[in-house]
């Protein structure tokens, strides 16, 4: 569907990609206030002294957005620094309401973690160099003139509820080959983050946002070349399009004979296309320095560790213990990023189902089903002992494939447990060996030209004697059953 | 009978409690004083009248109801404008600020009602806290009310000018460098710097965060405690505020100096000091000596460095804390034609001062790229020398003590065109505010022209309970008794 393959690199080019990922933590309040950090839907309503930087206001840090931040370092697997610094970053834009952004320099609150991340079977390790605290700033509206940038809009209008917001900025190494890998690792972070519970990470609201650093070099060199930045990247499609795209650009110029410009580029979803924003000669100085409001942010030891023997289930240990309950990549991925399908599919095996079975009909019918009925399974009437009830009739040859698909449909409409439905439905097999034995001694005496080319040796009349007895038995038989008797008896004759 | 307006907090609060006088009359006092000092003086930005009358007959209704919350219940104190006051005027004596209306109280705002204090106005400052003279403020100079022709000095010159006129028993300034504790000396009463985080500073408008300290100006040493009292201990706004106990202040007003060691600064007794200041400093460190306490001489060798590293600290971080006034969220907003950017730009440059704006300008520098190490990195080192020498000072001794002011008032418009001999004022009180220990300014004598001279003792952090003991003992040595000339409320003939 999406994966337009990185076309330039060839074999002469390599591409070398680190990403920064800006993510609002779900918290009660803002980063360093009290008002809600659910950002409302009516304009500055979600707004005090401190979030609106009124004169003499002072920031007192969320305790809860500390823990979120450690929360994500540990499954991370950062190194957790027991103290860590604020700084101020200082530009002026009119959004940010001090006019300078609470953030960290050196000492972020983790450091030195990895992810790793699954491209096409390939396992590659990315470097995390820091995962650190700040704060978000209000939002812009820039109205009329062109574009919707500030420079030539009549007005702008400025909401400042999100100011303030809890936001972790995850920093990666230059350790990302491609679009491919950017973008899995992307789906990856994202997965993390809903499993942590620590956000809703979602790209569309810019609740979770990416920026890509990306630069060329031909293979086999190990200096880096220079590199842009590309902003504006909001969703997982988005990122993996705006890199390809950057890495062909850079690879043209080069080839071209061209220098790539160090500078910040805009995505442009509409065009495909990256622009310039700003060169590094525009670019801001941002004068960090320590913040004198606030002392050094101190992360216990004990605190620490509680943090770590709480954290959940990351998603990529959860697919490998679905891969060895027996279903694929594939299916363990898509099982593991639905907490309702996970949960039904846990239990069920649990309770004695087979892994692959269940893991089929979760991603296959029951995901059609919600689809179809724009229902989600979780208000569906589907619960895991009826999984385990449908799976144990299939097992008996109570039912055909065909049938338990067509229960377990009837099962999440509601009509009923499977057995209820199987009978109401009238589609219960026959498996018993007396009745299916009487039906085949009267097709095998009905038919006795086909009896005898078996007996001289050709299997092919089995398949009709087959569907003759099916028939005699209304199609409720149990087809290997059949297949077993008429072997037996034409075997003897 | 002496005019209510001259008595001290501790000499009002007898008078309520007996109901010789209400609280109404004290206000009507130190109202008259002010309609007649204010026209020379100007030490109040705004009046609230109306405000002050409210608190001052619900105090009397307490008393009358037999409800007392403490010593300050019914006195009027006046505010300095840098500390943001619900629903009154807050300008910070800035053109950016005209006119607005804080929507929240600061926390020693709170505090202070809570005590039950009238609430009389607001004073003028420099702006924004820049300054050693207040007359950098927008809404004109403050002078000293011991002869108008010279300043009061700064930043609190407004604090420091109504407590010695008496249009209020006791005020509160704010010390980044000096700014209580310098017009404190030079306008004669007694001035004090708490330690960093001892009092919050959330509604405070800050200047330069890691130095700011909010304080008490009084006509006595007790009456300070007792200010200090109302406002000092732990609050959840200010991350930077201490969480623990706060000294006893009250408790130790009177035990006297014997046995105490006493070091007195070296470096701030040297060259650059009046002779008249000094003789005068020695003299009391001399009747301290006699008082039983041990005289040592303590060198702080970084000093000579503190006035540097304070004027690079200070403006760093005052350039970001001064970003948030931009026109966009209230304040000035300059009517331009262009985009929001240069709406901001230009609020900033016709709301701001010239001093505000050489700071922002110098802090700004000192922390860009490629200069932050030679300059504010250097600054912080420095820093970091000065707290390593008084700690290294008070192993040796209990408490510093020194000039409060290089010199006595100077004249208005004297040192204004000198940014530099400007700065120097504050040369004796920088190095506390970069080692965060508390100080403060007692008046111990006159200079020939008549002019304050104040007192510096300096203590180890939350050393309050030493710093009033032997505040205490030098106010009742100096038996400095002299009112100002302004402090009446008889119409001077010109
Ligand atoms: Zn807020």
């Amino acid at each position: 569907m999406t994966n337009r393959p990185t076309t330039k690199t060839f074999s002469t080019w390599e591409a070398v990609i680190g990403i920064e990922t800006h993510v609002e933590l779900s918290t009660k309040s803002k980063m360093f206030c009290g008002c809600p950090a659910n950002i409302p839907d009516e304009p500055n309503t979600a707004c005090c002294p401190v979030c609106l930087a009124l004169p003499g206001a002072l920031p007192v840090p969320n305790e809860q957005a500390i823990e979120g931040i450690v929360t994500i370092g540990t499954a991370l697997g950062c190194t957790i620094n027991e103290s860590s610094l604020f700084y101020r970053k200082n530009y002026f834009y009119p959004d940010l309401p001090k006019n300078y952004q609470i953030s960290q320099y050196t000492f972020p609150v983790c450091e030195f973690g990895s992810l790793d991340v699954e491209v096409d079977g390939t396992s590659t390790t990315i470097g995390i160099t820091r995962v650190h605290m700040e704060e978000d700033t209000g939002k812009s509206s820039h109205v009329g003139g062109g574009d919707g940038r500030i420079h030539d809009a009549d007005h702008t209008l400025l909401d400042f509820n999100r100011a303030g917001v809890p936001l972790v900025e995850i920093v990666t190494e230059p350790d990302i080959r491609s679009p491919e890998q950017a973008r899995a690792y992307g789906a990856e972070l994202q997965r993390i983050m809903l499993a942590l519970g620590v956000s809703d990470a979602k790209l569309e609201t810019g609740s979770m946002r990416f920026d890509a650093n990306v630069s060329v070099r031909r293979v086999g060199t190990e200096t880096l070349g220079t590199r842009t930045e590309t902003k504006n990247v909001n969703s997982l499609r988005s990122l993996q399009r705006a890199i390809a795209f950057e890495i062909d650009r850079q690879v043209d110029v080069l080839e071209d004979g061209g220098v790539i410009v160090q500078e910040t580029r805009h995505w442009n979803e509409d065009t495909g296309a990256t622009s310039s924003m700003r060169t590094k000669e525009e670019s801001e100085d941002y004068r960090y320095f320590q913040d004198p409001d606030l002392l050094p942010l101190e992360v216990s030891v004990q605190w620490r560790d509680r943090i770590k023997a709480s954290l959940p289930e990351l998603p990529a240990q959860m697919r490998a213990r679905f891969r060895g309950a027996g279903v694929d990549a594939a299916t363990a991925e898509i099982l593991a990023d639905s907490p309702d399908l996970a949960g039904l599919f846990e239990t069920a095996v649990a309770g004695g189902a087979p892994g692959k079975l269940i893991g089929n009909w979760l991603t296959g019918e029951v995901i059609a089903w919600s689809r179809r009925e724009e229902i989600d399974v979780s208000e569906s009437d589907l619960t895991a002992e009826h999984l385990i009830e449908l799976a144990t009739m299939m097992n008996d040859g109570k039912l055909s494939s065909t049938a338990g698909k067509d229960v377990l449909t009837a099962v999440m409409a509601g009509e009923g447990t499977p057995n209820e439905i199987a009978v109401a439905r009238d589609l219960l097999q026959v498996s018993d060996e007396g009745a299916i034995l009487e039906a085949v001694d009267t097709v095998l005496a009905d038919n006795p030209d086909a009896v005898d080319k078996i007996a001289a040796g050709d299997s092919k009349p089995i398949g009709f004697l087959m569907g003759q007895v099916m028939r005699h038995m209304g199609g409720k038989a149990d087809p290997t059953v059949v297949q077993q008797i008429l072997r037996d008896r034409t075997r003897g004759e | 009978m002496a005019d209510l307006a001259d008595l001290t907090i501790a000499e009002a609060g007898v008078g309520l409690r007996r109901g010789e006088f209400s609280s109404v009359d004290l206000l009507d006092a130190v109202t008259r004083r002010a309609s007649i000092t204010e026209a020379q003086l100007h030490a109040y930005l705004t009046l609230d009248g109306q405000g002050a009358r409210m608190a001052a007959e619900s105090a009397d209704a307490a008393f009358a109801d037999g409800k007392d919350v403490g010593p300050l219940q019914g006195i009027p104190i006046a505010l300095k404008d840098n500390m943001c006051t619900k629903g009154v005027t807050t300008t910070a004596s800035s053109q950016i600020l005209a006119g607005w209306k804080p929507p929240y109280d600061a926390t020693v705002v709170q505090r202070l009602k809570a005590a039950g204090a009238v609430l009389t106005g607001k004073t003028n400052l420099d702006e924004f806290a820049m300054g050693s003279s207040t007359e950098n403020s927008a809404y004109g100079e403050t002078r000293n009310p011991w002869n108008p022709n010279h300043v009061p000095g700064g930043s609190s010159g407004g604090s420091a000018a109504t407590v010695a006129v008496g249009s209020a028993f006791g005020s509160l300034g704010s010390d980044t460098g000096g700014s209580i504790r310098q017009p404190a000396a030079l306008c004669g009463v007694v001035g004090m710097k708490p330690t960093y985080g001892l009092v919050s500073r959330y509604g405070l408008i800050a200047f330069a965060s890691s130095l700011d300290q909010i304080g008490p100006f009084s006509r006595s040493v007790a009456d300070s405690a007792v200010i200090l009292d109302a406002i000092a201990g732990w609050d959840h706004y200010d991350s930077t505020s201490i969480d623990g106990p706060v000294p006893n202040l009250a408790g130790s007003l009177e035990t006297g100096v014997k046995g105490l060691k006493i070091g007195i600064v070296t470096e701030l007794m040297g060259e650059g000091i009046d002779p008249q200041v000094k003789a005068a400093v020695s003299t009391t460190a001399t009747q301290l000596a006699s008082a039983g306490a041990e005289l040592i001489e303590v060198s702080l060798p970084s000093s000579e460095y503190a006035l540097s590293a304070y004027y690079l600290i200070a403006p760093a971080e005052c350039s970001a804390n001064l970003a948030r006034f931009d026109g966009v969220r209230y304040g000035h907003r300059a009517q331009v034609e262009g985009t929001a950017e240069d709406m901001m730009a230009h609020s900033r440059a016709e709301g701001f001062g010239p001093e505000v704006i050489r700071r922002i300008l110098l802090g700004t520098y000192a922390l860009s790229a490629g200069y932050y190490d030679a300059f504010y990195g250097q600054a912080q080192r420095v820093r970091t020398l000065v707290r390593n020498d008084f700690a290294a000072a008070y192993e040796k001794v209990d408490v510093l003590i020194s000039p409060t002011s290089p010199t006595t008032a100077f004249r208005v418009g004297e040192r204004a065109a000198d940014p530099i001999a400007m700065y120097y004022s504050d040369v004796c009180t920088i190095p506390s505010n970069l080692s965060g220990d508390p100080a403060i300014s007692v008046p111990i004598g006159v200079d020939d022209a008549g002019l304050p001279i104040g007192f510096q003792i300096m203590a180890p952090a939350l050393g309050e309970e030493i710093l009033y003991q032997v505040a205490s003992a030098v106010e009742s040595m100096a038996g400095f008794t002299q009112r100002a000339a302004l402090a009446s409320s008889e119409v001077v003939a010109p």
